[in-house]
Order: structure tokens, then C-alpha cells, then sequence
């Protein structure tokens, strides 16, 4: 049966754009990875809620309102797919595995709300075991109640760091230190942005997780460079230089996080045009202001089409939704624009607070300068064979993955697409909006021979 | 700087090849190449290294070719990845079986022995991870494969190293006879200004129709835009390139387990924005061929499905020779499935015909004349 409309991801942004849809009448799918609605803000958000209340408060109030939200959308009528992997879009047409059967599923509209990927943290030692994610240890803390051991170090940037410092304490757990790359020089140029981030509650949350740190013990080093972590066969220590001194610190867990960008692979996949930011220093996917894509028939919201958190995110895909509706003939441009409008006041005063945190977090030095490290971890390729090609005239992306290999393993590029194109930018010396990204070829990830060879289109 | 000699048109493999040749024979060339090096058909192939199972007329320029394969690092400093694994056709069929023998027996009258028909015996023993039932295959002991992008990459090394000037992201637009120039010539049109030579040789690939019909001489390609899929690593089993007469397939398993399965199904080619769509029938078509044959592949993972853009002519043979109207023109295009392993040895007959008027190898089956039209005559 054809739908009205296709929804990848049920996080914030596309629960927000199925509840809106189905208000409209439309018929709506909402496909997702996971086993419950919530996506990577609001991960098993229900079951935590409903069972552990002591876990919910500690993950914090806007982890309660993403129960809210997961109960709209449960009542709101879309027909709900968890467990269901999106590995190929056409047109009019999204190809899911669903256990181990691939099936499609046609549709009026496709809306993409797969939102955001942590930046590529291509350090030296970075695929020891024993270094994780800053988003990794996050599924952990929220699925399962893990807590990381006492001398782990978190290293980085990014209002994650400090997010997940917060939750681990809260759990009861220890830290050792948090070792932070922003250049002390940050944050004053963050503060000519503090007017407009007071009121929206970032910086209120910022303050609170800091001084909460400092109680428990925790050693801050800021302005650090030259993170590295060594080890024998998984990581034991993490060195880096923190006011003309290198330091290192005996660990057996470094966290690594340098903040989240679009994840691209599905937008890529689906051939929509992309423009380079540069203060965000990533792709973002082009998008009007409703999440329509440049390719017709697509569209795009929340961290996906551009990092602006989750409470924007949810506002943006009832925009989506609202003009879903208003493009399958369901309301008129008045109504939609009359729904919109709170809404989209909401995302201005949000989109404004955010200011401050894109500057004091912006993205530094996401070029590994040593040549032996591995950039490529699926092929093990090193960031001096991506310069060797370079200079053999590779010119792109697409040309460096052809030669190396790189970017052709299981993850197809997830992990290195954008350091690849930063390299390839820094060597030709031009803007990585000249120099793309690899092209994405269907499966997004992998998945079963069998499952394909066996499949029937419309088999959803 | 002066005109070039020649002036290639495409820097796909037989474009790169083309001018490494005309520049060993000591010629002045210029490459045209509208995006980048290799970024279709020649960079994205299977890579197969194959004398097996070629149409008669080609088979005298794939042994030659096969040759030149067994020293590929004397012509362009790179063994290109090449691995001679043999190359084997499967039987389905005890008619296959007799049309095996009928093909090795013709080809021994023309004075090949590269293929060779083997029993269900040693089939077994060189494809012990085969499903039963197959009665023998067909074989060519001294085929395998090679790194496509890493061989064009080196064509287009070497003949840099010799003088040969690439152009990329330089598309040609028009292509002219040049009055203004003794001796003709031509002019061809760039959106960066014009580029003018003696000679010109077509390499365009799916895109070479234009400039034929553009010369006066239309041909019946089709761009296609066969499909391949390559598997997660799994645990060694195959080690020769399988093919098999009951279905079209293309099997190889690399160095690192991965596994790559084609076989010339088609997606959807635009020449347009040089992008591919992937028909998900017809690959199902293939991976259960694949199955069927090996059933270790039931578990399989497929992490990628690709396609290139290739252009291909009714008779499954390319054009290679000169133009039927227009003087100075050459062209080589049409090789969609089958080029790769011609890549050493065509653009060398072109650098025959340009050099001496005449190739070393018999080029009149590929002659762009047998698709006129009988009104044009």
C-alpha cells in the first residue's frame, strides 16, 4: 500500500513530523533502526521512564519531555516499524530490512530524520580499544545502565562532553578528567553571542553540569593540543599539551568527542545537493524552510538537515509534517502557515541561543597532521596515503576511495568521509565545498545477501 | 606551445592507454577528459583479466593483450594489481559441455590454445565450494584480474611521464574540421578555448555516439551500466574468477575476502549527470545465481552495489579503427563488459594506424562502417 508519507528515523524530528502529518489525515510509516520510538536523545526513553524513574532523573528533564513526545506520537495513528534498517531510497520508493527480510515500502513524500553523527575523532591511537565515542558510552549509559570505570579521561569538545561527564556522575560513576581542545581564545568570542544564548536555557544546563564536575573531584584542562593516545594492544594512556607542558594521564578509557555534524550517508545516497559550513565545518544537506530537499519528492529535518539539537529538531519536522500535508493537498498554505507559526518562533529563538555554543565549540584542527594515522579504519588507511594520492592527482574524494580504498569498507565512509575531504582540501589547498564527498551506494549498511536476492518489491 | 599531434577524447583506460602509446611512438599528445580520470567504466569494472570466453574476432587482440599483461609493470611501471588466478566458466548443462568442446576446437583452428575444457573432477578440485551437479566448465588457466582504478591510474601516470598533457574537467564540445589549417586537421571545442591537432581519437565511452554522429557516421550504442555488488570479508574459498554459461555472472573473491559478484546486469544510465539507478530485480537475478553456485554466499553481507557507465554495441563488439567519413579520426569505444582486459593493446593498433596507416592486428571486424545504413551505401 503507498503512503502518504515515508519517515526515516522516529527521534524527535520525525516523531514531531509524523504527529503533525497524521493530524493532517495523512497516511504515514515511520521506519526506525531502533526497538522504541526516541531516536539517540530519547533512546529506550519509555522503558527507562515506565521501570527506573531513579535513571530518568538523573538523565535529566528533557529526557522527560521526550517521554511526552513518544506518547503523542504513539497516539497519533502512524503506523510505527521498529527494528526496520533503511538501506536504499528511490524514487517514491524506501527499501527496508525489517529481521532478515528485505521489503519496500512506496511513498507520496519521503521525509529523512536520521540525524546526526559524532565528527570523525581521527587522532593518533584513536582505534586502540579501550577509546570510545562520547556517543558509544551514551547508548550505553541510557540502554543499559553501564558505568564507565573511575580513571576514565573524556577528550574533546562539545556540549556532549559535558552532557555525558554529567550523566556518568549522576549515575554514581568517576571520572578522572575531562581535557578539553577549545582554544582559550573561544570563549571570548563566544561571549558577544551570551545575550542571545541567555533565556534558552543552554547556558543555565552549562553552568550546572560544570560546577557538578568540580564538586566530584574532577581535573578540567583546558586550551589542550595535541591529543595522542599510546598503548600496547589498547589504550593505557592519553597525552596531550596544556600550557606548554605535555601531559599525559594513565587511563584505561579515553572518551573522544569532538562534537556531531548531519549524518550525511543517507542524503548523499539520495543525490541531494549539499553546501559546505564553514563555522560548522561539515556538509549540510540544502534544504528550504519547510525540509524540502533539492531533489523533489524528498525531505530532510532535524540534526540531519543541520546541528540544532533536539528541541529544534522536533520543531523542524512538524514543520516537515505541516508541509507534507500542505503538498499532498490536505491543508491549504494559510493553515499551514498559521500551524507553523509558533513553531517556527520557537526554532528562531533556539536557532539564536545556539550561537554561543557554535562558536565556543567550533570544530578545530580536524586534520590529523601525522601522516601514520589511520584515517580509514575499516581498510586501515593512513592520512599520508591519502596525501600520496593527492599528489599522484587524486582529486576528489571518490578518485582517493577508487585508489585506496578508502571509505569502501563495511561503514562506507561513516568514519572517514569527512577527514578524507578535509585532507584532499588542505592538500589542493581549496574549500571542501570544491572538493564533495564520496559518492553513497545503497546498502546504507551492510546487510544480507540472502535478504536481497530474495526480495519482492512492495513486500511491506 | 604548439599544437599536439593527437588530441585523445576520454581519459577512461583506452583514452589513457591511446596516448601512452602515440607518445612512445613519439608523438605530441593532448587528453580530454570531461570529468575526472577513470570515473566510469574504467575506474569502477570488475577488472577482469579475461581471454575466456571472447567473441572470435576479438580473441587475436585479447592474447596480444594477455601478453602485455604478464609484464604490465614494463609498459607502465605497476603490476596494476594484475593476479593470474585463471579464469573459469562453469557448465550447467551437458549441452554447455558440447558447445565447450565445439568453441576450443574452433579456436585451436585458428591457432589458440588458451581454453581448455576440464571434467566434473577437477572442477571439483579448483572449485571445491561449487553446489553439485555440474558436469565441467570451461577454463582459461593463465586469466584473473586486476585493480581497475589502479590501472588506469598508472596508463594515465606513465603517459604523463612521457610528455602526454591531461586535461581534466575539460569536456570537448564541439569537434571540427579545421579549413584554416594545411594539411586539414581539426579544432576541437572546449569551454576553456580550443585545442587543435592533426589527429584525433574518439575514447568517449558511452559518450562516443555523439561525436560519430557528430562526424556524420552515426552508431547504435546504448549507455549501460552494468551492476556489481561487493560482500563484507568472509573466510577464503574461491580463488579463480567464476563465471558460468546457465546465467550471466562475474565471481571473484579478493585478497581481503571480500567478495565481488557481476555479471553485466544493467541499472539505468544518464549520460546527462553521468549518475546510475541500480534495478534491484535484476541484481536479486544475480545474487541468486551466485547462491546457487556457491552456497556459502546464503551468509553472505553485502555492503555495497555499484555501476558504472558504459557503452555498449548490438554485437557485443567494440569499434576500433578509423573513421568511415572523416580523415585523421580514430576511434575506440564500445567495450562495455569486455574492455578492460583490451586496455594494453587497442590504444597501441590505434598508435599503429596513426603512425603507419596500417595495424599490426586485423582490425576489419570492428570497423565503424558495418553499422551504415544500406541507403547511405
Amino acid at each position: 500500500m503507498k503512503q502518504d508519507l515515508v519517515i526515516v528515523g522516529a527521534g524527535p524530528a520525525g516523531m514531531g513530523a509524523a504527529i503533525e502529518a497524521r493530524r493532517a489525515g495523512l497516511s504515514v510509516l515511520v521506519l526506525d533502526e531502533q526497538s522504541a520510538p526516541g531516536g539517540q536523545i530519547y533512546r529506550q526513553v519509555e522503558r527507562v521512564t515506565l521501570t527506573e524513574t531513579a535513571r530518568a532523573d538523573r538523565l535529566g528533564p528533557d529526557y522527560a519531555h521526550g517521554a511526552a513526545l513518544v506518547r503523542e506520537f504513539r497516539d497519533s495513528g502512524a503506523e510505527y516499524l521498529p527494528g526496520a534498517m533503511v538501506w536504499q531510497i528511490e524514487a517514491g520508493k524506501v527499501w527496508y530490512l525489517s529481521g532478515d527480510r528485505a521489503a519496500s515500502a512506496d511513498a507520496g513524500q519521503i521525509l529523512m530524520a536520521t540525524g546526526a553523527i559524532e565528527r570523525p575523532m581521527t587522532r593518533k591511537g584513536w582505534t586502540l580499544p579501550g577509546v570510545m565515542s562520547a556517543g558509544g558510552v551514551q547508548i550505553l549509559l541510557k540502554s543499559s545502565g553501564m558505568i564507565p570505570g573511575a580513571d576514565t579521561v573524556l577528550a574533546g569538545s562539545g556540549p556532549l562532553l559535558y552532557l555525558i561527564a554529567g550523566q556518568i556522575l549522576a549515575a554514581g560513576g568517576r571520572l578522572q578528567a575531562i581535557v578539553e581542545t577549545v582554544p582559550s581564545s573561544r570563549y571570548l568570542a563566544a561571549a558577544r553571542h551570551l545575550p542571545a544564548a541567555l533565556g534558552t536555557g543552554y547556558l543555565s544546563k552549562g553552568l550546572a553540569m560544570l560546577m557538578g564536575l568540580r564538586r566530584k573531584g574532577v581535573q578540567i584542562y583546558r586550551g589542550v593540543s595535541d591529543l595522542e593516545v599510546t598503548g600496547r594492544d589498547r589504550a593505557e594512556a592519553l597525552h596531550f599539551r596544556h600550557k606548554g607542558q605535555a601531559v599525559t594521564l594513565t587511563t584505561s578509557l579515553v572518551v573522544l568527542h569532538e562534537g556531531v555534524i548531519p549524518n550525511q550517508q543517507i542524503t548523499r545516497l539520495t543525490e541531494c545537493a549539499h553546501d559546505w559550513n564553514p563555522a560548522q565545518d561539515c556538509f549540510e544537506p540544502r534544504t528550504d524552510d519547510w525540509g524540502n530537499a533539492s531533489v523533489p519528492g524528498l525531505m530532510i529535518a532535524g540534526d540531519g538537515a543541520g546541528i540544532g539539537g533536539a528541541w529544534a529538531a522536533e520543531a523542524g519536522g512538524r514543520l516537515a509534517g505541516l508541509e507534507a500535508a500542505r503538498a499532498a493537498g490536505r491543508i491549504d498554505t494559510t493553515t499551514r502557515d498559521a500551524q507553523a507559526a509558533p513553531l517556527r518562533a520557537r526554532l528562531n529563538a533556539l536557532i539564536r541561543g545556539r550561537g554561543f555554543l557554535e562558536v565556543l565549540y567550533a570544530p578545530s584542527a580536524p586534520v590529523p597532521k601525522d601522516d601514520a594515522t589511520i584515517v580509514c579504519r575499516c581498510e586501515e588507511i593512513t592520512a599520508g596515503q591519502i596525501r600520496e594520492a593527492v599528489a599522484i592527482g587524486g582529486l576528489g574524494p571518490n578518485q582517493v576511495k577508487s585508489y585506496l580504498r578508502c571509505g569502501m569498507g563495511p561503514c562506507q565512509g561513516r568514519m572517514c568521509g569527512p577527514v578524507v575531504t578535509a585532507i584532499i582540501a588542505e592538500e589542493r589547498g581549496v574549500s571542501p565545498d570544491a572538493i564533495g564527498y564520496f559518492r553513497i551506494r545503497p546498502p546504507l549498511k551492510p546487510i544480507p545477501l540472502a535478504a536481497i536476492a530474495n526480495a519482492e518489491p512492495g513486500d511491506g | 606551445m604548439g599544437s599536439p599531434d593527437v588530441v585523445v577524447i576520454g581519459g577512461g583506460l583506452h583514452g589513457c592507454a591511446t596516448a601512452l602509446h602515440c607518445a612512445r611512438a613519439g608523438l605530441q599528445v593532448e587528453l580530454l577528459e570531461r570529468e575526472a580520470v577513470g570515473r566510469h567504466a574504467s575506474g569502477v569494472n570488475a577488472g577482469g583479466v579475461r581471454q575466456l570466453g571472447r567473441h572470435y574476432s576479438e580473441v587475436p587482440l585479447s592474447v596480444l593483450a594477455m601478453q602485455m599483461w604478464r609484464s604490465i609493470g614494463d609498459l607502465v611501471d605497476d603490476d596494476c594489481g594484475f593476479q593470474p588466478s585463471g579464469q573459469i566458466k562453469v557448465a550447467g548443462t551437458e549441452a554447455h559441455m558440447e558447445a565447450n568442446r565445439a568453441r576450443v576446437a574452433r579456436l585451436q583452428t585458428m591457432g589458440f590454445a588458451h581454453e581448455e575444457v576440464i571434467g566434473a573432477d577437477e572442477l571439483r578440485a579448483l572449485l571445491p565450494a561449487l553446489s553439485d551437479g555440474h558436469p565441467g566448465a570451461l577454463i582459461s588457466r593463465q586469466d584473473g584480474f586486476a585493480n581497475p582504478y589502479r590501472t588506469t591510474t598508472a596508463f594515465r601516470r606513465k603517459a604523463q611521464s612521457l610528455g602526454v598533457r591531461i586535461h581534466e574537467g575539460r569536456a570537448a564540445t564541439a569537434l571540427t574540421r579545421d579549413g584554416a589549417r594545411e594539411g586539414g586537421g581539426f579544432r576541437i571545442d572546449t569551454a576553456q578555448g580550443p585545442l587543435r591537432a592533426a589527429r584525433v581519437v574518439n575514447c568517449a565511452g558511452a559518450w562516443a555516439g555523439t561525436i560519430c554522429a557528430a562526424m556524420g557516421e552515426p552508431v547504435p550504442i546504448r549507455a549501460a551500466a552494468p551492476m556489481m555488488t561487493i560482500t563484507a570479508p568472509m573466510a577464503p574459498f574461491v580463488s579463480p574468477v567464476v563465471g558460468f554459461s546457465g546465467a550471466p555472472l562475474s565471481f571473484k573473491q579478493f585478497a581481503n575476502g571480500t567478495v565481488m559478484i557481476g555479471g553485466g546486469y544493467s541499472g539505468e544510465a544518464d549520460l546527462d549527470t553521468g549518475l546510475t539507478r541500480l534495478r534491484h530485480d535484476r541484481l536479486a537475478v544475480n545474487l541468486r545465481t551466485a547462491m546457487d553456485l556457491f552456497p556459502v554466499m546464503a551468509g553472505a553481507r553485502i555492503v555495497r552495489h555499484w555501476a558504472g557507465v558504459e557503452g555498449e554495441m548490438p554485437d557485443a563488439i567494440p569499434v576500433i579503427g578509423p573513421s568511415s567519413t572523416t580523415e585523421g579520426l580514430f576511434h575506440a569505444f564500445g567495450f562495455s563488459a569486455h574492455g578492460f582486459q583490451l586496455g594494453p593493446v587497442v590504444g597501441l593498433l590505434i598508435a599503429d594506424l596513426i603512425q603507419q596507416g596500417r595495424s599490426r592486428l586485423n582490425l576489419a571486424d570492428f570497423a565503424i562502417s558495418r553499422f551504415r545504413t544500406q541507403d547511405e551505401t
